[in-house]
């Protein structure tokens, strides 16, 4: 992983295209295109927050539906119950919520490492996927909630205006703002001082340790921004989808969010970003391509894992070095 | 005292099938330090199999031979695990454990769609073996008499496996790798072919979970990932690489599922999840397992 | 004056005295070599000292006040780092940034995260500083796994130096690395410490270096200390002679 940050012109020589790029989508493509994508950003934020994780502590979490869902549940029982549908309240209630339980799993889980890591972190989360089936009358179980439209920053959706439109424009831009400040956020994060710490925990525990740092209390905090960021993205989901059920809470989701931060390159920064984007449409493609997509995802991940473990980014590291060192004719 | 002995009766029976499923992921833990995430999986696929062949025989053969070919399960499972193992798991050995996880992971993918490929999305039963064996009473209840014979199967499997581990030569080329495979392998052990015999037995005892349970519960799609995490609860609490502690957490295991299901019903799968998290709180190797 | 005092440390494994019932003082000022023959305990005191074992008994006072059972945490922030046999780095980081880290523990900085860790100069430069001190400057931007052996022991030192430590606890620095290697090795070493006023403690095998930079010696046997003093009386003692130097004589 790069130790040093990008100086600031070659980041803006690319950043800034793209951004533009982004800016521009949705007036170029299709409504289902951009809500499409916009799923894409939503779960772009949720692996940021899962790689500080695994990439920068070294700690695999086979549990983070548990956050997303809570994010989403949150979402769905303000509306439930407080009957209120603002975006920026989804928001607040969904941090908050997400928050609160990562910092309480986080600090059961973080006294472990390696396979009791993961495991607990499974289990809690499957905890939580059967409280909310069998607190139906809370959750409404199978069935789930739904979640109306929500208002985005005081503006309602227009009376005859079609929802999928709504979505693709202002909602698509919400999204894309927070997905930038996040990202931004969680790039200072990881190149601050508590990044570097994180990162020699990841390295050598015991060395970090006899550093000064106390590595336990340093995971737990690196597992509440975590599972925060993915409650947040949870919180923005629910708006897309319209609906939240316990699938969420599942760990096939879980294992979802692990297989798109594999796939882009857990490495590096970017990684996992591209991994969720392309995931997005890889399952898309998948199942609307056959029935056994999850089968399809798991020859992915298997060949990926044996073939390119250090995903697409990596690869894409590893090309463009290869560039740059053959000199120009 | 009748309902207990019935409440005893189908701990027992929940804590044999466990027994064998979480066994089997504790002796593959043993001896090759690896988690399989896709152990489920093999108890679903003998399940399936299991059913399957029972339905195609069902008309030819007389139901009391449709019984022998239940094993066929477990050896199914255990010929996958023969396929799994020097494929996808023997290059990530020395890779760093995440590795391990991963390619499991993507292997309960592909199982899964496997299976749904093979048998279709739809439950198979093998019901005839299950009524065919008829029941006693046990004061008001009537108790089916083939969850008599699981319950047999268990402890037959546990005192197997017990005298196969420490009483057998292999058992002792098995504890001898599982407990310091250079040494092992210095000592002219074949480590790789040890591995993948540990690999198969550990399957075929998660295959055989799943053949006999079958003529009970139907072969469903599910069944795999809800066995997987129970599996998982068993060896929290019991201890990784531990026969003993996947005995002792079956029936735990076994013991607090029917307390939960008779007397809160819906928070039975939480309480069983909780005492995992509490298990590995306290323990986390858990109770009888190497830190 | 005393630095560091231990009163009958003793840890066991199993049934083994590892260390024994061990009195050890370290003055002020002080560079001392421990030595022994492998299994003599001298890791485990070191550990037992550090942090990263508990003692089973006995007691370690560092600077008048009773660390017997403080966390790592606690000793590293009263002034007790050290370097391990087994080279314990941060393989993914650059040196300078292994430095730096240092610097930012001991600083208190880590517990930021909304701060750029590059953007700090002042720790910036002092992780320079340190690594030229160390003669790593060259290699400042290399990821630390990339290192030579030798380099990476001395960033190991150079890592526990930046804690600024009082003591500091040395384990095997030149194992490992080639013998001509081990001269500029000690060299910086030594040059460092005095010139830090460290009191440092290097746990040694070879005797050369040992006899070289080290004006007091203690030597341990099955978790005792068999003998302490001067490279010269340590020369003349039959009891280590016999223990551990063979009867190989220096000149």
């Amino acid at each position: 992983m790069s130790a040093l940050p990008l100086p600031p012109t070659r980041v803006l020589r690319w950043a800034v295209p793209l951004l533009a790029a982004l800016v521009l989508f949705p007036w170029v493509a299709e409504p289902y295109q951009t809500t499409l994508f916009s799923y894409g950003l939503v779960m772009a934020i949720a692996a940021l927050g899962f790689n500080l994780l695994l990439g920068y502590t070294g700690l695999l979490s086979f549990g983070h539906s548990a956050y997303f869902g809570v994010g989403a549940y949150a979402v769905a029982l303000i509306v439930k119950y407080l009957h209120v549908s603002s975006l920026e309240v989804f928001i607040v209630g969904g941090i908050l919520a997400s928050a609160a339980v990562s910092a309480l799993f986080g600090f059961v889980c973080v006294r472990y490492t390696r396979i009791f890591f993961s495991i607990l972190t499974m289990a809690l989360s499957q905890v939580l996927w059967s409280l909310a089936f069998k607190f139906f009358w809370v959750t409404g179980g199978s069935d789930g909630l739904r979640v109306p439209t929500p208002s985005l920053l005081g503006t309602h959706i227009d009376p005859g205006e079609d929802k999928m439109t709504y979505l693709a424009h202002r909602y698509y831009y919400y999204v894309l703002v927070i997905f930038v400040v996040c990202t931004a956020l969680m790039w200072v994060i990881v190149h601050s001082p508590f990044g570097k710490a994180l990162q020699a925990i990841r390295d050598n525990e015991t060395r970090a340790e006899f550093v000064g740092v106390q590595v336990r209390h340093y995971r737990w905090v690196a597992f509440v921004v975590s599972g925060t960021y993915t409650g947040l993205a949870g919180a923005l989901w629910v708006p897309l989808n319209g609906l939240t059920t316990p699938d969420i809470l599942h760990w096939g989701f879980s294992g979802e969010i692990v297989f798109f931060t594999v796939l882009g390159g857990f490495g590096t920064f970017a990684g996992p970003i591209v991994g969720a984007i392309v995931f997005n449409y890889l399952k898309t493609f998948a199942v609307g391509y056959t029935v056994y997509w999850q089968m399809f995802l798991g020859v992915v991940l298997v060949t990926m894992v044996m073939a390119l473990p250090t995903g697409i980014m990596g690869m894409v590291g590893r090309l463009s070095q290869k560039w740059r060192r053959v000199p120009a004719p | 005292m009748d309902t207990l002995i019935v409440h005893v009766l189908t701990s027992l029976l929940y804590a044999s099938v466990l027994f064998l499923i979480a066994g089997g992921l504790s002796l593959i833990y043993g001896v090759m330090r690896i988690v399989n995430l896709a152990h489920g999986m093999l108890y679903a696929f003998g399940a399936f199999v299991a059913a399957w062949a029972v339905g195609v025989m069902a008309m030819r053969w007389p139901t009391a031979a449709l019984y022998a070919l239940l094993p066929l399960g477990a050896l199914a499972a255990a010929g996958l695990g023969a396929i799994v193992e020097p494929t996808l798991l023997r290059p990530f050995y020395k890779r760093a454990e995440e590795y391990q996880l991963l390619v499991t992971f993507g292997l309960l993918l592909i199982l899964g769609d496997l299976m749904r490929f093979l048998w279709g999305p739809y439950p198979l039963s093998a019901s005839q073996l299950y009524e065919a064996m008829g029941s006693l009473t046990i004061g008001d209840t009537i108790y089916p008499n083939y969850n008599l014979l699981v319950i047999a199967v268990g402890i037959l499997a546990a005192v197997g496996m017990w005298a196969f581990v420490y009483k057998t030569q292999f058992g002792v080329v098995l504890r001898a790798t599982s407990q310091n495979m250079r040494m092992a392998s210095a000592l002219g052990i074949n480590v790789n072919r040890v591995y993948i015999q540990a690999f198969t037995l550990g399957c075929f005892m998660a295959g055989l979970g799943g053949a006999i349970i079958v003529p009970s519960q139907g072969a469903v799609l599910d069944m795999g990932v809800d066995a997987l995490i129970m599996a998982f609860v068993v060896v929290v609490i019991g201890g990784l690489g531990s026969l003993e502690g996947a005995l002792f957490g079956a029936l735990l295991v076994g013991v607090v599922r029917e307390i939960g299901i008779t007397f809160f019903p819906e928070v039975e799968l939480a309480v069983l999840y909780l005492m995992a998290a509490v298990v590995l709180l306290i323990r986390p190797a858990g109770l009888f397992g190497r830190p | 004056m005393s630095l560091l005092t231990t009163g009958k440390l003793t840890k066991y494994f199993g049934d083994t005295h590892a260390v024994d019932h061990v009195d050890f003082t370290v003055r002020e000022g002080e560079v001392l070599a421990l030595i022994g023959s492998n299994g003599a305990g001298k890791t485990t005191l070191v550990n037992v000292i550090s942090g990263l074992l508990a003692p089973d008994s006995g007691t370690i006072r560092f600077r008048d006040a009773d660390i017997t059972s403080a966390t790592i945490h606690e000793k590293i922030a009263s002034g007790i780092a050290r370097s391990f046999q087994l080279v314990n780095l941060f393989d993914q980081l650059s040196a300078l940034d292994n430095i730096a880290l240092s610097i930012f523990s001991r600083q208190g900085k880590t517990r930021r995260l909304f701060a750029l860790a590059d953007a700090d100069t002042e720790v910036r430069d002092e992780a320079t500083g340190v690594l030229e001190q160390f003669g790593l400057l060259p290699k400042a931007r290399m990821l630390a796994g990339g290192l030579s052996q030798g380099e990476r022991k001395l960033l190991d030192v150079a890592v526990a130096y930046s804690l600024r430590p009082k003591l500091l606890f040395l384990d095997e620095p030149t194992s490992g690395v080639s013998t001509r290697e081990k001269a500029p090795i000690m060299d910086i070493i030594t040059q460092v410490v005095r010139s830090g006023g460290i009191t440092a403690v290097i746990i040694e095998h070879d005797m050369d270096v040992v006899f070289t930079y080290c004006p007091r010696i203690v030597a341990m046997h099955q978790g005792a200390i068999l003998a302490d003093g001067t490279p010269e009386e340590i020369r003349n003692n039959e009891q280590v002679t016999a223990n551990m130097l063979g009867t190989h004589r220096h000149a």
